[in-house]
């Protein structure tokens, strides 16, 4: 898709998305159980969440959710793709159910859509190999945290240290990687995901969560006004929880079970 | 154009820019001394030299010159640990430097060294001096002394290439624009105040180089 399709559609979109009624009519619940299929927007650029497959099979942590989800409903999956920023109008033009997009919440959305209990975790933490026992910010007096600079966890970081912490700030992600992989830092300051793909190469050192540093998890957004449909996702999303099934898919994708506070 | 110029930040964060430009200035003088040191020995080694020295210390400077910094930085921080050689960013920034300028310095010296009438080598012969008296004496320093103003810009050049280094978080003066900029996204005047520096620095080097070459080589101008 090129630009220009692609601006003529966030137009459409928007159009779409101010003249069109909301779809308020009824229970998508029902109408997803009457038509035996689900519409579930999942991202396609977004690794380890969404990505399409050598196969052109889409696959990832959210298209493994929407499948347990159409799996539970017993109902047939039509996987929506979408971008980060088309993920919201596609669920208010009724173009999708659910929208499983490693979609954080905010005051901004909860106006607009609704939003599910969470189903993945998503965070910035301090992580280390696992003979380094710290488990909060005042433990890391005395240890050298590699960082990439500018990002979240850097500020945050930089907050929270304690005198004799020394933050070493690399450009980028690959620089911190690499510092933390060559042993120049001991521990490094960053996202999940990125730990993840640093798990991934499986190394010699294993990068673990030692603390957290700020939370921000992913929900499945679906539209206002569907009471029906969010109870039954809570109540499957709560089940998976408790039968390992999320835990599996979190192993699978990040490389780590869930966080006992999901 | 509506962006408004802002240099509030400077009163925060100069700590960091007189942080960074110390640590320049700190990689400058090591990596200049010691690498016009290397330089000479390797220039000595590459022209008058044992023979079988010789193809060695060209497989090094050629192999200097023809990678780049940044790859020979990378290497020596990130790489040379997975051989059990770890050293902090400072050090390897700093034997980067010395390595690097060793190379191109000896290139230049050579050259100097190889344009000395050979009725000099002769001369030093007849006082009775040793082959090493002779080229400490009679042959290094009028050839220092007809590359000098060659030598010196090599030296800064690596001074301003020393900006690398920020690369390896070594918190030198282009690592302190690049966290200003990304703490207060001031970029056009964090850079601009880093190039100001900079231009100074590296002004107040070649002056201070210049000055150098005056008390090395009194006898005949190398102005």
């Amino acid at each position: 898709m090129n630009r220009r399709h692609l601006i003529a559609l966030a137009a459409g979109a928007l159009l779409a998305a101010t003249q069109m009624p909301l779809p308020a009519s009824a229970d998508a619940l029902a109408t997803i159980e009457k038509d035996k299929v689900i519409r579930i927007a999942v991202p396609q650029d977004f690794p380890p969440f969404g990505t399409v497959g050598a196969d052109m099979e889409p696959k990832g942590y959210d298209v493994d959710m929407a499948k347990l989800i159409a799996g539970k409903l017993g109902v047939k999956l039509e996987l929506v793709p979408v971008t980060s920023a088309n993920r919201i109008p596609y669920l208010q033009t009724n173009k999708v159910d659910l929208v499983i997009s490693s979609l954080g919440k905010n005051a901004e959305r909860e106006k607009v859509i609704d939003f599910t209990t969470a189903y993945a975790p998503f965070f910035n933490g301090v992580f280390g190999p696992a003979d380094i026992a710290v488990t909060d910010a005042a433990g890391l007096a005395g240890k050298t945290v590699g960082v990439t600079r500018g990002a979240v966890e850097d500020l945050e970081l930089t907050k929270i240290a304690p005198a004799d912490l020394t933050i070493k700030r690399y450009e980028d992600n690959n620089g911190t990687i690499s510092a933390f992989l060559s042993g120049q830092v001991e521990l490094i300051a960053t996202g999940n995901v990125v730990a993840a793909a640093i798990l991934a190469r499986n190394p010699p050192k294993k990068p673990e969560i030692k603390f957290l540093i700020k939370n921000s998890p992913c929900y499945i957004g679906l539209n206002k006004n569907e009471p029906a449909l969010l109870a039954k996702v809570n109540e499957i999303i709560a089940g998976a929880n408790k039968d390992g099934a999320l835990d599996a898919i979190s192993q699978k994708w990040l490389g780590a079970g869930l966080p006992k506070d999901l | 154009m509506n962006y408004t110029f802002d240099y509030g930040w400077l009163l925060q964060y100069w700590p960091v820019l007189v942080k960074g430009i110390g640590i320049t200035v700190e990689l400058t003088l090591v990596g200049g001394v010691l690498g016009v040191m290397l330089g000479i020995g390797c220039a000595w080694a590459r022209a008058l030299g044992p023979r079988g020295l010789r193809p060695f210390v060209a497989a090094y400077v050629e192999l200097i010159r023809n990678t780049p910094f940044l790859i020979q930085l990378f290497f020596i921080f990130f790489g040379l640990p997975a051989l059990g050689v770890r050293m902090g960013e400072l050090e390897a920034a700093n034997l980067a430097m010395v390595i690097n300028l060793g190379a191109y310095g000896c290139e230049i010296i050579r050259a100097g060294i190889q344009a000395t009438p050979s009725g000099q080598f002769e001369a030093g012969a007849s006082l009775g001096m040793s082959r090493i008296q002779t080229f400490r004496h009679v042959v290094l320093i009028p050839a220092l002394q007809r590359i000098w103003p060659a030598l010196s810009s090599q030296i800064v050049i690596v001074m301003l290439g020393s900006a690398a280094v920020s690369q390896i978080a070594a918190e030198d003066l282009t690592f302190a624009a690049n966290f200003i900029q990304s703490r207060t996204f001031r970029a056009f005047e964090a850079y601009f105040v880093a190039t100001l520096i900079y231009l100074a620095l590296a002004i107040g080097l070649r002056q201070a180089l210049r000055g150098l070459g005056w008390t090395l080589f009194p006898r005949r101008s190398a102005r």
